[in-house]
């Protein structure tokens, strides 16, 4: 809502409150006020001229040479390029020296060999935008009416002295949408009374009710209608002072009729059509739900195919307007009628809502009736309307009352107590002092020892409970004026859960192992939602996607992070190495939620680590990544739970990929990015892995508990074997581990050869066992009786021989 | 034989101011002070002496060794050093020269921004929960007052996957499921941070993703004062102590009353600038009194229990204390802008 300040000033007195101080009140006290727009700002020297000659220009073609007096006795020379200017024009002239919006100086100047004292404006060049200009001066200069006074300063005559307040309205403020509101309101905050208008228009003998009848079929979505019928009115532009009412608040002026109507319409913030009586086609008017199919062309020469769903005014067999919406192309006021036929009614939101959606049409009125018209203000609106019309555009008001009230819309009644206020609010406030606060808001209230009883204006129809007076005592109070507090209840131990605790020691991790947390959308392509996916499910789809890209919801993290990858190599940032920690999304049943599973994935490629004056570039491999997985179980107590398969999986380098098991149970892969896909996304070697971190932060650990540190000394004992090339590490560890019993306490891969001094199909891999006793130093006996079954469980179960 | 030692004493000292090295000098040592050296050899001779002149004699053979190894002795300190001396000059470094960078990455901006956020409330008696990004529209609209047609639901259109379940618009769900689980009970002291989502093009304000926090507090004696003087704790915990606070009534469906909190503008100290619009104030956060319809659908009695509840933007946070310009940095994890995270504030 845009709302003017020198307008307010009919219906307030605001003298001594600047529009600044205004705007910052009002925002302390219920509405924000996005802005104030000063509306002449950066503009000077603009004066009413009459041009007294008009010709062509001797040298240009589309110039024009004119001869304006500027009313202070002057008159010069001004060439305009403007098509629409003419001799005996009144026109807006920015002289020499004024300045125009852009700070553009008007300076004395030479078109074609002409001298030129000044410029003729169009609005647009004094700051009004064009599609809010009249029709006929939207492409030229703007004409005063003939009777304006020249001499004087243009800009006071459009108005252009006066601030305009951008109140950014929440939904419940629908009072607001008028100026009467926003008057009431600011009544309320300065604790003034506010002067409304009283419109009591003379009627004619004539009885409208000969004219026109109204019957409403929807009751429900249009509770009441009024008609009213004037006659024998000249239809032409409206007043200055009106136009430029209009042109600030954002509307466009058309004719006197039809302008009135939006007058009214921001006044009131009461919706009005007028039809033109002569095309409207009967006698009746009969509101109801459209048929189905049913089309209407409406004012923007739109042809609108209707449903039950929307809600018409028709005469009777034929629409004539989409109610509350926009008025139909047939029965619309143009410079020809005589009769008006005007509607003042009030619809329902839901309708209205409806209709304004399906067919893309937020107006003015739309807007208003979908968030609630003040019922109340229905026949004073309609009453104010057809005084204007009479004093405006001439003609007569017909007699009688024409109308169709099937409502029942009572003032609610709302109490409450000093107690509940004082409560909610952690104020002390007096009784009285709630009372002045009611009576600001011109709200009637009865008092009855600790209880008050509101009686709530119709135009508020945001206030049906306790807390909403609450709320009104609250902000006129002034949350400033509140108190400030902490809660005071019982003390609560604050501390993160379990899981969120080694979340956050997962995430530590993760970065102390040289990896950036990466954030990504959850959404995204049929292609990836599936991609790398630890559990094949049909992925979750948006019902109504934005784009392709983001129209289901991820089952696997890791081409999120390959698209980080990605972007980031595009971008010549070639060693990358992220992280994320996020939900994946499992399908269930229809109308049933899906299952929110958190994972854990990473992505590195290029560099791992480099120091380059001292020649190191170590790139990064599968170990790398798998380091980070180990270290991380151990972190949190799970090494020995934790284990690795070699898998083939889609997506992965059939070679360099595994499952990631835990307890025996896979929670996740690790691997190479298949070099397929890697060529596909630009990348270079990159690594991956992601896991359920759900199963890894709920699996059970041992508590921590200390272990004596040996007194006596170990015993190491490296053995080289040679094995079949396919032979797995970690099957040669977990023979050695299961055949060393309890003496022998390590175990550790520290060479493996597989070079050209290998028979073909063997490679050499060694291992360093380490045994100690707690209780006593080992004889070579003892370590001899271990250390042979090792070997002979190597030879049976491996294949493998001790290396010559 | 006075002479020959007088004689061998400054041949031996001359000999150790001559040793270029440590085997040098030892040399020398083992050759005049040895056991078959001339020093001995001499004092072979002594029989010959009188009984008046042996000790005389003897004292000068002692005296003579004393002051060969007491030069051997500086001598060799001085050798010795010279070679440590030696060995550091060949080991010099350039020590302007890079060191071996350490491994590290850092956290997103928006966790650390939340995390710091959990931390103060944690301090405050607050408990951290989360809830699912996929919500039932009894969750995310109904039980916080928000009734299917209700006009404000126009104000977040959402992302709905059937009729009845949406890709939650904010962590207001968690609020009502936590309530529910409390069984009508107090107190109710949570932060609930997560990802939320709405139908929105992406673009330097505007993201179809983004975090939200919120917390709530519910019990029997919960008043508008004390959300004053918790968000006045956290706006100079997260903006410095310097910062004024301002509540200014807005609405939510899901609060009454409901308010919106603005801090003093740090760039211009409330006079105006471009940052603040002009205004000297910076809005901040949403929060307000919980609706009694709220409490009461989560089954409490509104006329006992009284909560505040509010909720902010992470992004928004971010971007006000760090000067971000555009929202979509979050979100494309550029490793430029995420570096610039790892100090620890
Ligand atoms: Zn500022």
């Amino acid at each position: 809502m845009l709302v003017s300040y020198k307008w307010l000033q009919e219906f307030i007195d605001l003298e001594g409150v600047s529009a600044e101080e205004l705007a910052e009140k009002i925002t302390k006290s219920g509405i924000e006020v996005e802005g104030v727009d000063k509306l002449n700002e950066g503009l000077s020297g603009v004066v009413v001229g009459h041009v007294l000659e008009c010709d062509k220009h001797p040298n240009a073609e589309k110039l024009n040479k004119t001869l304006v007096d500027l009313g202070n006795g002057e008159t010069v020379q001004i060439i305009c390029g403007a098509a629409n200017v003419g001799k005996g024009q009144k026109v807006a002239v920015a002289t020499v020296g004024a300045v125009l919006p852009g700070n553009f100086k008007i300076k004395k100047a030479k078109l074609r060999g002409e001298e030129s004292h000044g410029m003729i404006c169009s609005l647009q060049e004094l700051g009004i935008e064009g599609k809010l200009a009249p029709k006929e001066f939207a492409e030229g200069i703007y004409n005063f009416t003939p009777d304006t006074e020249i001499g004087q300063d243009a800009l006071a005559v459009l108005n252009r002295d006066d601030e305009i307040l951008e109140l950014g309205l929440t939904p419940n403020r629908a009072d607001a949408m008028s100026m009467l509101g926003v008057a009431y309101e600011v009544g309320a905050i300065l604790g003034k009374e506010i002067k409304l208008p009283n419109p009591q228009p003379e009627t004619s003998a004539e009885q409208a009710s000969d004219y026109i009848s109204v019957n409403v079929e929807a009751k429900e979505d249009n509770p009441l209608y009024v008609a009213k019928v004037i006659k024998n009115v000249k239809v032409g532009p409206s007043p200055v002072w009106l136009q430029t009412r209009l042109m600030a608040a954002g509307i466009r002026p058309h004719n006197n009729i039809v302008d009135i109507t939006n007058y009214i319409l921001l006044e009131y913030g009461q919706p009005l059509h007028a039809f033109d009586y002569d095309k409207f086609g009967s006698k009746e008017i009969l509101v109801r739900r459209a048929n189905d199919g049913e089309v209407i062309e409406t004012l923007d020469d739109v042809k609108r195919t209707l449903t039950p769903d929307h809600l018409v005014i028709t005469n009777g067999t034929e629409p004539v307007a989409l109610a509350g919406v926009m008025g139909g192309a047939n029965s619309e006021v143009g410079n020809d009628t005589t009769t008006v036929l005007l509607e003042s009614a009030y619809f329902t939101g839901g309708a209205i809502r409806k209709a304004s959606k399906d067919h893309g049409l937020r107006s003015e009125a739309s807007s208003r009736y979908e968030k609630g018209v003040d019922p109340e203000r229905v026949r004073p609106a309609a009453e104010r309307a057809a005084e204007l019309m009479i004093e405006l555009a001439g003609g007569e008001i017909l007699g009688g009352v024409v109308e169709a009230d099937s409502l029942d819309v009572k003032p609610a009644v709302v109490s409450t107590t000093i107690q509940k206020i004082n409560k909610v609010l952690g104020t002390e406030l007096e009784m009285n002092q709630v009372e002045e606060i009611f009576a600001r808001l011109k709200f009637e209230t009865t008092v009855d020892n600790d209880t008050i009883t509101v009686t709530v204006p119709t135009r508020r129809g945001d206030i049906t409970i306790e807390e909403d007076l609450v709320e009104e005592v609250g902000r006129l109070f002034g949350y400033d004026n509140l108190p400030t507090t902490l809660p005071v209840g019982p003390s609560t131990p604050g501390h993160l859960s379990d899981y969120q605790e080694k979340r956050r020691i997962v995430r530590r991790f993760m970065e102390g192992a040289g990896l950036y947390q990466a954030v990504t959308y959850s959404l995204t392509s049929a292609e990836k939602a599936t991609q790398y996916a630890l559990e094949q499910r049909e992925p979750v789809q948006l019902a109504m996607p934005m784009s392709e890209d983001r129209s289901l919801l991820r089952l696997s993290i890791v081409p999120q992070l390959l698209e980080v990858l990605k972007y980031n190599i595009a971008r010549q940032n070639d060693s990358v190495a992220v992280y994320e920690t996020g939900a994946v999304f499992l399908k269930n049943g229809e109308d049933e939620l899906p299952e929110e599973r958190e994972h854990l994935a990473a992505a590195i490629t290029g560099l791992w680590e480099s120091h380059p004056w001292q020649g190191e570039k170590k790139p990064v491999d599968f170990f790398v990544l798998k380091g980070i997985v180990e270290g991380l179980s151990a972190k949190l107590g799970l090494d020995s739970q934790l284990g690795f398969q070699k898998a083939e999986l889609d997506g992965l380098h059939p070679g360099r990929t595994a499952e990631i098991l835990l307890n025996g149970t896979v929670i996740g892969f690790i691997g190479q990015v298949h070099p397929t896909m890697q060529k596909a996304l630009d990348l270079k070697e990159t690594y991956v892995f992601e896991l359920s971190l759900k199963a890894l932060l709920e699996a059970e650990t041992a508590p921590l508990q200390y272990t004596a540190i040996p007194r006596f000394p170990s015993i190491t004992r490296d053995i080289a074997l040679v094995v079949e090339k396919d032979t797995a590490a970690g099957n040669l560890k977990r023979v050695i581990t299961e055949a060393g019993g309890t003496l022998l306490k390590e175990v550790q891969v520290f060479d493996l050869y597989e070079g050209e001094k290998m028979e073909p199909g063997k490679k050499s891999i060694a291992f360093s066992l380490k045994y100690f006793d707690p209780e006593k130093t080992l004889t070579d006996e003892d370590i001899a009786k271990a250390h042979n079954k090792v070997l002979k469980a190597l030879e049976e179960q491996a294949g493998a021989v001790l290396r010559g | 034989m006075q002479d020959r030692l007088k004689e061998l004493q400054a041949e031996a000292l001359e000999k150790v101011a001559a040793a270029a090295d440590l085997k040098e000098l030892n040399d020398v040592r083992v050759s005049y002070l040895g056991k078959k050296g001339p020093i001995t050899e001499v004092l072979k001779g002594m029989g010959k002496l009188s009984a008046e002149e042996r000790p005389k004699m003897g004292a000068l053979a002692n005296e003579v060794r004393d002051a060969i190894s007491g030069q051997i002795e500086i001598k060799q300190k001085e050798l010795e050093e010279a070679a440590v001396q030696k060995q550091l000059a060949a080991e010099q470094i350039d020590v302007t020269l890079p060191g071996r960078p350490v491994k590290t990455g850092s956290h997103h901006p928006l966790t650390s921004i939340i995390e710091e956020i959990e931390d103060l409330f944690i301090g405050m008696g607050y408990t951290v929960e989360e809830g699912p990004e996929v919500e039932k529209d009894y969750y995310n609209f109904e039980a916080l007052n928000l009734p299917k047609g209700h006009p404000a639901r126009d104000m977040q259109d959402s992302f709905y996957i059937t009729e009845e379940t949406l890709m939650r618009t904010h962590t207001s769900p968690v609020q009502a499921r936590t309530m529910e689980k409390h069984q009508g009970k107090g107190p109710v002291k949570i932060i609930c941070p997560g990802k939320v989502y709405r139908r929105d093009n992406d673009d330097a304000t505007h993201s179809h993703q983004f975090m939200q926090i919120e917390g709530l507090v519910v019990d029997e004696n919960v008043r508008m004062s004390d959300l004053k003087g918790t968000l006045e704790v956290f706006a100079k915990k997260m903006f410095g102590e310097d910062r004024e606070i301002r509540l200014r009534p807005s609405f939510f469906p899901f609060t009454e009353p409901s308010v919106e909190m603005d801090i003093s503008c740090k760039i211009c100290g409330g006079s105006g600038c471009s940052v603040c619009k002009g205004t000297g104030w910076i809005e901040i956060l949403g929060a307000g009194m919980v609706h009694p319809n709220v409490l009461e659908m989560a089954g409490y009695d509104s006329k006992k229990y009284t909560g505040f509840a509010f909720g902010m933007g992470p992004e928004r946070i971010a971007m006000l204390k760090y000067g971000v310009d555009d929202i979509r940095h979050f979100y494309t994890n550029d490793v430029r802008f995420l570096k610039q995270f790892s100090i620890e504030e």
